[in-house]
């Protein structure tokens, strides 16, 4: 059951995530947080393993996702299923290109598809850094004043300024995230 | 006969070439397809490059899979199709199945969790950065904004489903699209 379960939700966000990546967040926190198979801070946990190992993130999550609630076959439903849905289209597409390239209706679905991506990754930069900056999700005013908000604040400005204006490799900043969390950790004693 | 197997297992080992040393995924797994898929085994022509991504972009699902069914395809029908998808598929997935369970056995050790803490907050920069690139890219005018603020108000404090959100985007896109090209094509005459 949970192998047939897998394989549909995951069937679904293949279908749904036009421009790949982290388009499909929304997707993947609504479907695996609500099912509890995984935490919004496991998730944001696994970003980042997926930026530091190869494979495209649709890959990469359901496969982690499948291994954890149904084991490898587990992880087998769900690749196949976030798979399927562009494998399916992409050879329906091939047969007839020309049709499909110049249909109106393609055209027109996508001028409202490309900036609802970027709405809901927007919302997702939202839910994440409640994760990130407020402990278990709860918005509270009190975290003004511990030190991990100041310390991930830090760490959060830095990485924004290294990636945008000096280009510098996602697994460098990741990388270097860890250490300094691991550094504050224990020289703090959070 | 021969050659036409020789082909497939050609189009898998390409693919999973690709997919094991593509990092970031999307985008970043163009320029490698080009370089193998063209310049080494010349299957596609650089301009059949450029259609498969457009192609890609108006396609659900991620560009890597999308990409390697569409040359599988050209290159050897269906059967070719599955080998180059299956190719770019196996890393990730043997790689992440290896992860997931050392992450199981080290999830718990002090290091782990503090490097984990900074990491989250590197992570954002990250998803911030995507969702600028992402917004380079996007068509700018009032609809587009419209669409944007809709979709983000929608997916960040409703509990609407996400699919409902994307096939409202593309329903308002698609009524849009089509009444400003039929009043351009009125105003013409």
């Amino acid at each position: 059951m949970i192998l047939l379960e897998l394989f549909l939700t995951f069937f679904r966000i293949g279908l749904f995530t036009f421009g790949g990546g982290y388009a499909m967040l929304p997707l993947v926190q609504e479907a695996v947080v609500n099912k509890g198979w995984m935490s919004n801070e496991q998730i944001v946990d696994f970003i980042a393993v997926s930026e530091s190992t190869p494979g495209p993130f649709a890959i990469n999550i359901s496969t982690y996702v499948g291994n954890e609630t149904g084991g490898i076959i587990g992880a087998v439903c769900a690749t196949l299923g976030v798979v399927l849905p562009s494998f399916i289209i992409i050879l329906i597409v091939a047969k007839c290109f020309d049709k499909f390239r110049k249909s109106k209706a393609v055209e027109g679905c996508m001028t409202g598809l490309k900036p609802a991506v970027i709405g809901m990754i927007g919302s997702a930069v939202v839910s994440i850094g409640i994760t990130v900056f407020f402990p278990d999700d709860k918005i509270t005013a009190s975290v003004f004043t511990e030190l991990p908000f100041y310390i991930s604040l830090a760490i959060f400005a830095a990485a924004l300024f290294f990636t945008l204006k000096k280009k510098i490799n996602p697994i460098i900043i990741i990388a270097s995230s860890a250490v300094v969390g691991i550094i504050a950790g224990f020289a703090l004693g959070l | 006969m021969e050659k036409k197997r020789n082909t497939k297992l050609d189009l898998f080992l390409t693919f999973f070439k690709i997919g094991a040393f593509t990092f970031g995924g999307g985008y970043a797994m163009i320029p490698l397809i080009q370089k193998e898929v063209c310049e080494n085994k010349k299957w596609l022509t650089d301009d059949d490059i450029l259609e498969i991504v457009a192609i890609a972009e108006s396609t659900p699902g991620p560009i890597a899979i999308n990409s390697a069914t569409f040359v599988g395809y050209r290159t050897a029908g269906i059967l070719g199709a599955m080998c180059a998808t299956l190719g770019v598929v196996l890393p990730s997935f043997i790689i992440i199945t290896l992860i997931a369970m050392v992450l199981r056995e080290f999830s718990s050790y002090r290091a782990v969790k503090y490097a984990f803490f900074g990491i989250r907050a590197g992570v954002l920069a990250l998803i911030i950065k995507a969702l600028i690139s992402m917004y380079k890219k996007c068509p700018k005018n009032v609809f587009s904004y419209c669409i944007a603020a809709a979709a983000f108000i929608f997916a960040a404090f409703t509990d609407i489903n996400a699919v409902f959100i994307i096939i409202g985007c593309a329903v308002a896109g698609l009524i849009y699209f089509l009444t400003t090209a039929s009043k351009a094509k009125e105003a013409s005459k």
